[in-house]
């Protein structure tokens, strides 16, 4: 099994950072233009590196399929943002936001990688702040902080519970000063379909103007892809209804290997789905986790309205079983454990999939204003989609796909395995291992593309001086625009009867079934067939209407879900492969008597990467994980 | 419930438009205001006709993507509530409902109720922001922002920019969009050394694509995000002066 490489400096694991910078070739302010970077996707990721690129000099395209650059999916985190400020006195340090943070990732992370996140998670509150980012404050006008999922100290910066929609325009405008100053060229409307790579090396990417049709190539001296993740392999998903895996995939196939795409991480405090044609689920922040407490009835199949329900006939199985965590567990735990309530027919609502998420003791505790001011945009959203008061019942919630931790693969200066190609925030995998906690997305993307890809790009382009690009009217772009033209034909002449969306649908249903909260060995060979099976009849049976020339909302589709149809393939392999529970991998084979996770650090402390395969089996390479700082140990949060 | 649907279609920005109607049978009110039009759009393609074009994305009214007129009303009869978050639950059992895209000139239709809105990105690309650059900042809790000054920035801050106050207005202005920007920004102590610049080259950028504002309030009353009117007074207020200042 071929073995990878990190490139992770040695030394100290807190000057390893500084020590890698300080052994990066530099470019010379004045030659910066010469260069130019390619940037794909607008979230926070790509965004703030977009910037941050575009301020150092460089020449930057950034692609986004939006209208704006505004509406990455990264708007909708709402908790906030972790960092190691201590500023309330309770304990907190960098050390431990790392520890914490590998320990949150089941031992299934880079150490290197996570302790430098925890580092640079000082200079973002600082960066975000000087952007006019509206955290919340306290009195004396400092900035506030709140306990997040999973934490014991409180670390979590937030504005209301819009901390990434406040986030993503600092970094949006950030942007687009940049476009007003003119080093960086952005494409909205603009999907990329292809990466192209030559003499062994990232060169370009292949687009399609999504309002006209129209198929170009865009050379440059490196691509960064900063795309998102692939929770809506599962069809429904806290995702927004067009984040995908297309460029990652794309990348994929032209050679970049993908990480662990088995860690899906499943969100325990969701809106449960209210019928068949639900095309999406909402997450509710779980901060309310931090003052709500979670229960099902004591007696399985108690119908009656939760008021009605005496205290003593509540269950309060988080607190119960995990009396030092309580409604703070990690993620995964929470999800598992509400998902065995419901099995064991303690599901409550008019579907009996959810259980309650209660705040009226905090009302009591803080008072409802408090209560309103801490969580109202919460209840009122909660109250749109279902019809009902907050204020006057428990909510109910129930898991739902979130966020995906496995990506592409990169090394410590966030390259993949092609040259040039660098991926970043949710579309690597580097930073969560196999869960990620709370607070932590948000880090991990501005991290990326303000304080990382902007000095490790250097060391990578500034051999490349007085080199030019291949053109964009190279052969290479000319050969991988027809291959990207002649697939979106393809789909308009299959002229079968099913739509796109039943499709994936139906793919969806399959993953969520065999490859979702938990996994077992059969389930996921069946799954491995039904989805061949369904992709068969997906070549044969797709009607995608309308012409290519055009906005044509199906055909993007189309394309979305045949990636999704081989990443889903590949996660199933993954799963499959890892014979071990881990984080937000959760293997019936592989649990402790009283049902937890059971870790095999023997044999599966190690990264999964895999190679390109269209039908046979996909070769996997392997990074052996090393924890010298932090020492695996069997969580418990009990 | 059963419902009809008028919804305009149009092929392209210079194609002509017009209404089409279609029949929504046994819709349930816990369906979102997008997953009816999901519904049709699944049968438009059943049939082999093609689907209605609209823009969404989020579904939890934060992205600022979707936004259709709905019975003459931006993001419809709720108030504070994007079209995403607009339950069926809203409507009755044979009620027809009238669909269209948001209607301004400075919004050219690009498919059915798709419109282009980049005149908003170069209203923030004028002066939207607070220079700066990555790696400058001062440690964050040495701007003591008055929590006061920091909720309102927030309230302001709120926008996500969908247009709706555009389509609502009569004179197709975008004050409350610029408005909200403005004022989250001019407000902070952090956008003050910019505050004066930052006003003027926004309300001039945004007076090259969009109508005057004469006090309607349509605007406030269509924002999903309770966007107050009040802001527009104070954007009003900072380009006076800046305008004196700025001379």
């Amino acid at each position: 099994m071929p073995l990878l490489d990190a490139k992770t400096p040695d030394g100290p694991i807190e000057d390893r950072w500084d020590d890698r910078k300080f052994s990066m070739k530099l470019v010379n302010p004045a030659n910066k233009r010469r260069f130019t970077v390619i940037v794909v996707g607008t979230g926070l990721a790509g965004a703030s590196a977009a910037a941050s690129l575009g301020e150092l000099g460089y020449r930057v395209k950034a692609f986004t399929y939006h209208d704006s650059a505004r509406r990455a999916h990264s708007i909708a985190a709402q908790g906030g943002i972790n960092a190691a400020k201590n500023y309330r006195n309770d304990g907190d340090s960098v050390f431990r936001l790392f520890y914490d943070t590998v320990k949150g990732g089941d031992y299934r992370s880079r150490e290197s990688n996570v302790y430098r996140l925890a580092q640079l998670s000082l200079n973002i509150i600082d960066q975000c702040t000087a952007q006019g980012v509206p955290f919340a404050r306290e009195y004396g006008g400092l900035l506030a902080n709140r306990s997040f999922g999973g934490a014991q100290v409180s670390r979590t910066f937030y504005a209301r519970g819009q901390t990434g929609q406040q986030l993503l325009l600092g970094a949006y405008q950030a942007l687009m000063r940049q476009v007003h100053l003119g080093t960086v060229d952005l494409y909205c409307h603009t999907e990329m379909l292809d990466v192209v790579v030559e003499d062994g090396r990232a060169a370009g990417i292949v687009t399609r103007d999504l309002t006209t049709g129209e198929i170009a190539s865009h050379a440059g001296h490196a691509v960064v892809l900063a795309t998102g993740g692939y929770s809506n392999v599962f069809y429904l998903s806290t995702n927004a209804m067009k984040s995908n895996v297309t460029a990652a995939w794309r990348a994929h196939r032209r050679g970049a290997l993908f990480a662990n795409p088995c860690y899906t991480q499943i969100h325990p405090t969701c809106i449960p789905a209210s019928d068949e044609f639900q095309s999406k689920l909402t997450l509710m922040s779980e901060s309310l986790r931090n003052d709500g407490r979670i229960w099902v009835p004591a007696r399985p199949g108690d119908g009656r309205a939760p008021d009605e329900i005496p205290e003593g006939e509540r269950d309060y199985y988080l607190e119960r079983r995990y009396p030092a965590f309580g409604n703070l567990v990690p993620r995964d735990v929470a999800s598992r454990a509400a998902k065995r309530e419901v099995d064991g027919m303690k599901g409550v609502g008019p579907l009996r999939n959810g259980v309650y998420l209660d705040l009226a003791d905090a009302a009591d505790r803080l008072g409802e204003d408090t209560v309103r001011e801490r969580y109202g945009n919460l209840f009122d959203m909660y109250e749109r989609i279902t019809g009902e008061n907050p204020y006057r019942a428990p909510m109910r919630i129930y898991p739902a796909v979130h966020y995906t931790m496995g990506g592409l693969w990169v090394d410590y200066d966030l390259m993949t395995t092609i040259p040039g190609l660098y991926a970043l925030g949710e579309a690597n995998f580097s930073d969560h291992g196999a869960n990620r906690l709370g607070a932590s997305a948000l880090m991990q993307g501005l991290a990326d593309g303000y304080f990382i890809v902007p000095y490790t790009l250097g060391d990578y382009l500034a051999p490349q001086l007085g080199e030019t690009p291949r053109p964009a009217d190279d052969p290479v772009f000319r050969d991988a625009e027809e291959r990207a033209a002649s697939e979106t034909r393809r789909y308009l002449s299959i002229g079968g009867t099913r739509s796109v969306d039943w499709f994936h649908r139906e793919l969806g249903k399959i993953m969520w079934e065999h490859c979702g909260m938990e996994r077992n060995a059969g389930g996921l060979r069946e799954a491995i067939s039904d989805i061949a099976a369904l992709k068969q009849e997906f070549d044969a049976d797709l009607r995608v209407p309308g012409d290519a020339d055009s906005l044509n909302q199906s055909l993007e589709k189309a394309g979305r879900v045949e990636d999704f149809f081989g990443l889903a393939r590949l996660m199933c392999l993954d799963a499959l492969r890892r014979e071990e529970s881990c984080g937000g991998h959760f293997r019936i084979e592989h649990q402790t008597e009283d049902g937890e996770a059971r870790r095999d650090d023997e044999r599966f402390a190690f990264v999964a990467a895999w190679g390109w395969a269209d039908d046979g089996a996909p070769a996997m390479h392997r990074e052996d994980l090393h924890f010298e700082y932090a020492r695996p140990t069997q969580r418990s949060y009990k | 419930m059963d419902l009809t649907l008028r919804v305009w279609r149009q092929r392209g920005p210079l194609d002509e438009g017009g209404f089409e109607t279609y029949q929504a049978a046994g819709v349930s009110g816990d369906m979102s205001f997008l997953e009816l039009l999901d519904v049709v759009n699944e049968q438009l393609v059943t049939e082999g006709r093609e689907p209605i074009a609209f823009d969404h994305d989020c579904r939890e009214g934060i992205c600022g993507s979707c936004g259709l007129m709905i019975d003459g009303r931006a993001h419809g009869p709720r108030a504070s509530t994007a079209t995403c978050q607009l339950h069926m639950r809203e409507f009755s059992d044979g009620d027809t409902i009238v669909v269209e895209p948001w209607r301004a000139a400075a919004f050219p239709i690009i498919r059915d109720l798709v419109v282009d809105r980049t005149p908003f990105d170069r209203i923030i690309e004028a002066g939207g922001y607070i220079s700066a650059p990555t790696g400058s900042a001062p440690e964050a809790n040495l701007i003591p922002v008055p929590k006061g000054t920091s909720d309102t920035a927030m309230d302001a801050a709120a926008c996500i920019g969908c247009a709706a106050c555009v389509a609502a207005c009569p004179n197709s202005a975008a004050h409350l969009f610029t408005a909200a920007k403005v004022v989250h920004l001019n407000l902070l102590p952090q956008g003050q050394p910019e505050r004066w610049r930052r006003v003027e080259r926004m309300v001039e950028t945004m007076e090259e694509y969009f109508g005057s504002c004469t006090s309607h309030g349509e605007c406030e009353k269509a924002c999903p995000k309770d966007i107050s009117l009040d802001n527009i007074a104070v954007m009003n207020r900072d380009y006076l002066q800046a305008k004196i200042r700025n001379r």
